[in-house]
């Protein structure tokens, strides 16, 4: 530059990082309300975002730790009816004996559908039958099914021969059956059975949860049941699962391999899973948009303070600040908007994620992702919507900005 | 020092002292300055400016609205380019800067004070006083002590922590010069100090100015203000973008034409 011999050296003018944030959160500090309007249309994107990627994981880490549980190595084998449904549908009667004899097969039940009708009691109107079947099953069903007992016992050799009865959790809620200790009884069929136990819920068996399960000696006794296995459930070897999958249907059925249906219910659980995850990239997308609205307002809201503080943009340039300056102050303010917006965006979709999951009872799981992604994506967007207004703002001329009232 | 021995020898000179000699220390040196605003025809805002303030001195820039005396404020002040002519502050030469330089110069050499005041709001006193070392990079304890000293020179040690709008206009105006001296600047620019206030505040915020004057403080006062203008040592009257009439009080106290 060009100076006198006896000038004193100038030093350039310099602003403090400190300084920078001090002077970006004044606008902010000054301006309360507005402050926390513009930051709320990021918080709700980001709120969305972080709340639907926690419930989708926290879903996710659920339904995992239920498969776990509940062992992806079970098959069903069920006759198919064939096309159009015509003919009985049966398996042959030696069916789950011969599949006993697979060699990777570990567990094997099977249930056979009971022809009546169950009521709380033998004066309950014939027309409410609640839907509720019967069913005769091998005494190990739960343990194939890895279910568990709410209250009571399942039947065992001892009991299945009697008139005992163990309900389906649902079954239990529409008799209002939900104590066992004082021996409560039903009306099955034409006949008052006692009730043992009342199952949870069986995730890989819905069908049982509507049904009543009696003993095959006691289907066969009071209501002389043939004893036909409808479904057999097959625990086989985790890494021969397909293998036993493969021969199934020749075993249970030689002459009619192809009346036999093997299914692996653990395949609708993951179905189910599939579908979550494609309304989880609906929402995510819907939580974009709040977000990318949100950061548009932010950048309105700039635009407009940078007109509105003409004056103190050209106070501080009279007092200074060069055009990078000026340039900083707007892009930290916008920046911080979007941080506080960022920040309450995580904290809210975190709260939301933490009150369904506890609601419906799963482990809570936030995705760290999720939340540093949710607050990453607010400063983002605050850098994109702060550019264009801290510009204009740096590019205002000094004498003009003075001027303006 | 050929643009010194050039300016000695131009017109120029006329603007520069009252003849003590030619070693004198100026802080201003405004040398055949135009100010061109774009349009058809264009508008010659100033038109061919030179003038020079000593160290030390206060002077008042006097005109009618439309003057240029805003004008030339703005190009002192370095707020705005000169479209010809060269602007020396404290021995230098703004005319080429770029914007970070002058913005240095601005900085560190120049104190402004506006009609409006143009205070932070929100903001209390000591902090707006502050905000005039904000650029200098100065640590924020620094700042704030010395703002404390600059408003206890301006007689409002007793309102540090009031904000802009429980003050008084003549108040706003002290924080506001506060602001102006707080980094001690070669000049002080105020553009019509007493424009928004009373008569009671403005004879106040003279007399403030005049302690600073005598302090030791360069101050040039643009008004549209003639009484206002007689009242200080010096005027420089403008007209259509010339200097009509540069008198200054005299050492025998009359008052010396210095116009051709």
């Amino acid at each position: 530059m060009a100076s006198t011999p006896n000038a004193v050296a100038l030093t350039p003018s310099r602003l403090r990082g400190a300084d920078v944030f001090r002077v970006g959160s004044l606008g902010l500090r000054t301006r309360k309300v507005r402050t926390a309007l513009s930051a709320l249309g990021v918080m709700i994107g980001i709120a969305a975002m972080v709340g639907v990627l926690g419930l989708s994981e926290s879903s996710r880490a659920q339904l995992i730790s239920q498969l776990d549980s509940l062992g992806t190595n079970l098959l069903v084998v069920q006759a198919s009816t064939g096309i159009g449904g015509s003919g009985t549908a049966a398996l042959p009667t030696d069916a789950p004996k011969k599949v006993e004899r697979i060699g990777p097969v570990t567990s094997v039940s099977y249930t056979t559908a009971v022809a009546g009708n169950v009521y709380k009691n033998e004066y309950v109107n014939k027309g409410e039958t609640g839907g509720i079947a019967i069913v005769a099953a091998s005494n190990n069903i739960v343990d194939t099914l890895r279910g568990s007992v709410a209250t009571g016992r399942v039947l065992d050799d001892a009991t299945a021969a009697y008139p005992n009865v163990v309900l389906g959790s649902v079954a239990a809620q529409r008799l209002g059956v939900s104590d066992v200790s004082s021996r409560p009884q039903i009306f099955v069929k034409d006949q008052y059975f006692t009730v043992v136990g009342i199952l949870d819920p069986l995730p890989l068996s819905e069908d049982l949860d509507r049904s009543v399960i009696i003993g095959e000696q006691a289907a066969h006794d009071f209501f002389a049941s043939d004893n036909v296995p409808g479904s057999i459930f097959v625990r086989t070897a985790d890494n021969q699962l397909d293998s036993v999958r493969g021969v199934l249907p020749g075993t249970v059925d030689p002459e009619n391999p192809d009346k036999v249906t093997v299914s692996r219910p653990t395949d609708a659980l993951q179905a189910k899973a599939a579908a979550e995850t494609a309304f989880t990239a609906l929402f995510l997308g819907l939580g974009a948009v709040a977000l990318l609205v949100g950061g548009i307002g932010i950048a309105n809201v700039m635009v407009i303070a940078v007109i509105e503080r003409r004056n103190e943009i050209g106070l501080r340039r009279a007092l200074g600040a060069t055009q990078a300056h000026i340039r900083r102050q707007f892009l930290t303010e916008a920046l911080l908007l979007a941080a506080i917006g960022g920040v309450g965006g995580v904290i809210i979709g975190a709260l939301v994620t933490a009150a369904y999951a506890t609601s419906q009872g799963w482990h809570i799981v936030l995705p760290l992702s999720g939340a540093v992604g949710g607050f990453v994506a607010a400063l983002l967007i605050g850098a994109i919507a702060g550019m264009y207004p801290a510009m204009r703002a740096a590019k205002l001329a000094p004498t003009e900005a003075l001027r303006a009232s | 020092m050929t643009l010194l021995d050039e300016r000695q020898a131009g017109p120029t000179g006329n603007g520069r002292g009252d003849g003590d000699g030619d070693g004198a220390d100026y802080v201003l040196e405004v040398i055949d300055v135009v100010k061109e605003y774009p349009g058809s025809p264009p508008v010659r805002a100033l038109d061919g400016v030179s003038l020079a303030v000593r160290r030390g001195e206060l002077a008042a820039i006097v005109g009618p609205s439309g003057s240029g005396k805003s004008t030339l404020l703005a190009v002192i002040g370095t707020l705005d380019r000169p479209t010809e002519g060269t602007v020396i502050i404290d021995g230098h030469e703004v005319s080429g800067l770029s914007d970070k330089w002058l913005s240095a110069v601005r900085s560190r050499l120049i104190g402004f004070v506006f009609q409006q005041f143009h205070l932070l709001e929100g903001v209390d006193a000591i902090e707006n006083v502050a905000t005039g070392l904000l650029y200098t990079g100065m640590a924020p304890p620094d700042r704030r002590e010395l703002a404390v000293v600059a408003l206890q020179r301006v007689g409002l040690g007793h309102r540090l922590h009031h904000v802009p709008n429980q003050l008084s206009g003549g108040e706003r105006q002290r924080v506001a010069i506060a602001r102006a001296v707080v980094n001690r600047p070669a000049i002080v620019l105020a553009d019509e100090p007493t424009g928004n206030l009373d008569s009671k505040s403005s004879a106040s915020i003279m007399e403030l100015l005049h302690e600073l004057h005598d302090e030791g403080t360069t101050l040039l006062v643009i008004t549209h203000d003639l009484e206002l203008g007689d009242s200080l040592p010096r005027q420089i009257v403008f007209r259509d973008g010339k200097i009509e009439r540069d008198t200054r009080l005299g050492h025998a106290g009359g008052y010396l034409d210095r116009r051709a």
